[in-house]
């Protein structure tokens, strides 16, 4: 396809792209244009997502039932977190992953480019799956996006296409990972050494070699619920020897991998723009790497820290209590070099650097919460309440979601060409970062007094801070109106966005024109490039 | 073919990445027994055990008297009767025993019920031993039917020695058909 074309040619943007939209977004195998359609698609299920947060929120806005009947918010809360992890937050990384890693290893694809497509082209048709049985008899699943049985096989006619759907984008992400690795093990340019990547490029590879490792865990998991429904076994049937509570088990060795999934290519994000808005190199590169390593290593050993309440030996918490504080400490050596590559440095507060001092605090209120909640005893008295949701929130909303935003602030000028309107800029983020904390902090206080999650009625003494927190939802999402317009605007046009874009960036993706031509590296850049844009420069 | 370079390694690589994913499938499954192994080896959750505790038969106590009372309850007036046969009786723990209560559809349609049973004192709720219940399962009533529905139960005999009265409280809730609710 692209052997014709030779290197870019100026700033002639699409040079040698297809000019029929069917070959250009369709039958595509550019990771540019797939990266894209991954990102649109993400966008638009954290919409829906969202969406659906918004009918929560409403219905917690004051005591009683408002808008929605009990059943039909069980579905809201249940698909609201499948649309938020399975279709917003992994296919938004993968779509990062995409566009970033062949143009920071020097690559000029994806490894597998018809295997990357058809991966992308499974998610739509998943989530038409799972968002169709919103409309049909029975509603959507209801039993919590964990799925418990047996709570979940008593739904109705959508656990099937609950199921099919989660395999179908189980399988996506699986393909998705492995196109990853053999990108990064197979297409590094001569002279990107592994320590010479980038680290997104980093904490990506490892958070695919989670997802090849445990999203079949999950797929087999599924598989055994409809078996049990369907097919008379019982994995999890007590009444035939089997036992819901090793449903958790599997479900728990999948589910705590799944949020270092969600969260690691953020800690490579967030590794980017400190540096580059700090004008120092990362502090601790190497250090960097090997805790990424081992909170991939150690998020295999934790899984039962969600399952405190149900009944485990005292030596199982006892080891599920200390292997989940064990987690602190590569975190710290995280946080701490990120505040040491801020300290002494010429910082900017450019849009990119906002989002990612945020997420190092907010991310690092969760990571705190998330101590708490490793306490065993104390676990027993936050378990299934607001705290839990709190936490997890923070972690996933400022820590995630703000790291893929501030990628995108990053990055947006590098793929559009463009500059974007600064002003417009802040005040997305300042609009997003109070609303954040209006949203979730109150809801720490919520689960401390004792509210369950996952109920669309509350106690009144509940109210004020539900109310609290449902304002700052409301703003929240109404804050990202303000994202959408700003996209909208720099892909439609802009100031012209210089190379390197800002000033103290480094890495191979800036010595690409802006716009990043179609094809790019089809020509490996030169080791002395590599290693000048290295993060370490050596 | 997309590029240039040999094919094979990347073909090579990713064939052995998908081996691994479907070793991590086939581990999903091989956890279930490896739980069980795990669990009779560790005590934690021997599940012969469980059975080898459930068929030990109880050595009735003929010395000890516990009175066992009934207590019928409905959420809302009018469309139910229920109550008890008798209010009380009076048992040896180790011993089966049978108490019926008697319901009465008056709701003007064919409907299903469902009783929730609660025990006071609560903590007593681990040695009353139902052997059968009319609560375990959706009661269906045809239009104006009255029945009596049964209730056997064994009182264990390692209940607290300052226990001699326990009580047994249903709630009959009209629950329409039973999976027809969505």
């Amino acid at each position: 396809m692209g052997n014709a074309h030779s290197a870019h040619a100026g700033h002639d943007d699409h040079h040698g792209a297809p000019s029929s939209i069917w070959a250009r977004w369709v039958t595509t195998t550019n990771h540019k244009d797939i990266g894209t359609m991954y990102l649109v698609f993400a966008g638009a299920m954290f919409l829906i997502g969202g969406l659906m947060a918004m009918v929560i929120r409403a219905e917690l806005f004051k005591p009683g039932l408002q808008f929605v009947d009990p059943a039909f918010f069980n579905s809201m809360t249940t698909v609201h977190a499948l649309a938020m992890i399975f279709g917003g937050m992994m296919p938004a990384w993968t779509g990062l992953a995409n566009w970033m890693i062949p143009m920071q290893v020097g690559a000029p694809d994806m490894a597998l480019p018809r295997l990357n497509n058809f991966s992308f082209w499974i998610l739509p048709f998943a989530w038409l799956i799972l968002v169709a049985t919103l409309f049909m008899p029975g509603g959507a699943p209801a039993g919590g996006w964990t799925l418990y049985p047996p709570l979940v096989l008593q739904g109705g006619d959508s656990l099937p296409m609950a199921i099919f759907a989660v395999h179908l984008m189980g399988a996506s992400s699986i393909m998705g990972a492995i196109n990853v690795i053999v990108t990064i093990m197979n297409m590094r340019a001569p002279g990107m050494t592994l320590l010479r990547m980038p680290l997104f490029c980093w904490t990506w590879l490892i958070t695919a070699y989670l997802l090849i490792l445990v999203m079949p865990v999950l797929a087999g998991a599924v598989t055994m619920l409809l078996t049990d429904h369907f097919f008379g076994t019982s994995f999890f049937n007590a009444a035939g020897g089997g036992d819901p509570v090793m449903f958790q088990h599997i479900f728990w060795f999948f589910g705590h991998p799944e949020v270092y999934i969600l969260i690691l290519p953020s800690f490579g994000v967030v590794s980017e723009i400190l540096p580059t808005f700090s004008r120092k190199p990362l502090f601790g590169y190497e250090s960097m790497v090997y805790a990424t390593a081992s909170i991939g290593f150690l998020s295999f050993i934790v899984w039962a820290h969600h399952m405190f309440t149900t009944g485990m030996p005292l030596a199982g918490e006892l080891f599920f209590m200390l292997t989940t504080m064990l987690i602190a400490v590569p975190t710290g050596v995280k946080v701490f070099n990120w505040s040491a590559t801020m300290w002494k440095g010429s910082i900017s507060f450019e849009p990119p650097m906002l989002w990612a001092v945020s997420f190092l605090f907010m991310f690092t209120i969760g990571g705190f919460s998330g101590l708490m909640l490793a306490i065993a005893p104390a676990d027993f008295q936050y378990h299934d309440t607001y705290f839990v949701v709190a936490h997890f929130h923070y972690v996933l909303v400022p820590g995630a979601l703000f790291a893929i935003i501030g990628a995108v602030y990053y990055w947006l000028p590098k793929w559009s060409g463009h500059m974007y309107n600064m002003s417009l800029a802040k005040w997305h983020f300042w609009l997003s970062t109070i609303f954040v904390n209006v949203l979730f902090f109150p809801q720490h206080f919520l689960g401390l007094a004792g509210m369950p999650r996952r109920i669309p009625d509350y106690s009144t003494q509940f109210a004020d801070w539900n109310m609290v927190s449902s304002i700052g939802a409301f703003g929240f999402a109404l804050s990202q109106v303000l994202f959408l317009v700003l996209i909208w605007k720099t892909v439609k046009g802009g100031a012209k966005a210089t190379d390197q874009v800002w000033e103290g960036a480094r890495g191979l993706e800036w010595n690409l024109p802006s716009p990043a031509p179609y094809h790019t590296w089809e020509k490996a850049p030169a080791e002395a490039a590599i290693i000048q844009a290295s993060p370490t420069g050596h | 073919m997309e590029q240039a370079g040999p094919k094979s390694p990347h073909r090579r690589l990713a064939l052995t990445l998908s081996a691994i994913a479907l070793g991590a499938f086939a581990f999903g499954f091989a956890l279930i027994p490896f739980y069980d192994v795990l669990c009779t080896w560790t005590g934690a959750g021997d599940k012969r055990a469980f059975r080898k505790t459930e068929q030990v038969l109880e050595r009735p106590d003929d010395q000890r008297m516990v009175t066992v009372e009934f207590l019928a309850e409905l959420p809302t007036v009018g469309s139910w009767q229920f109550k008890p046969v008798v209010h009380s009786i009076t048992v040896h723990p180790g011993r089966l025993y049978e108490a019926k209560f008697v319901a009465h559809n008056l709701t003007g349609r064919d409907t299903w019920g469902q009783a929730v049973p609660e025990i006071a004192p609560s903590k007593v709720a681990a040695y009353f031993r139902k052997t059968e219940c009319f609560c375990f399962t959706p009661q269906h009533f045809k239009q104006d039917e009255q029945r009596e529905m049964p209730v056997r139960f064994i009182v264990d005999p390692a209940l607290p020695t300052n226990v001699d009265r326990i009580t047994l409280a249903y709630t009959f809730y009209d629950t329409q058909a039973p999976s027809a609710k969505r």
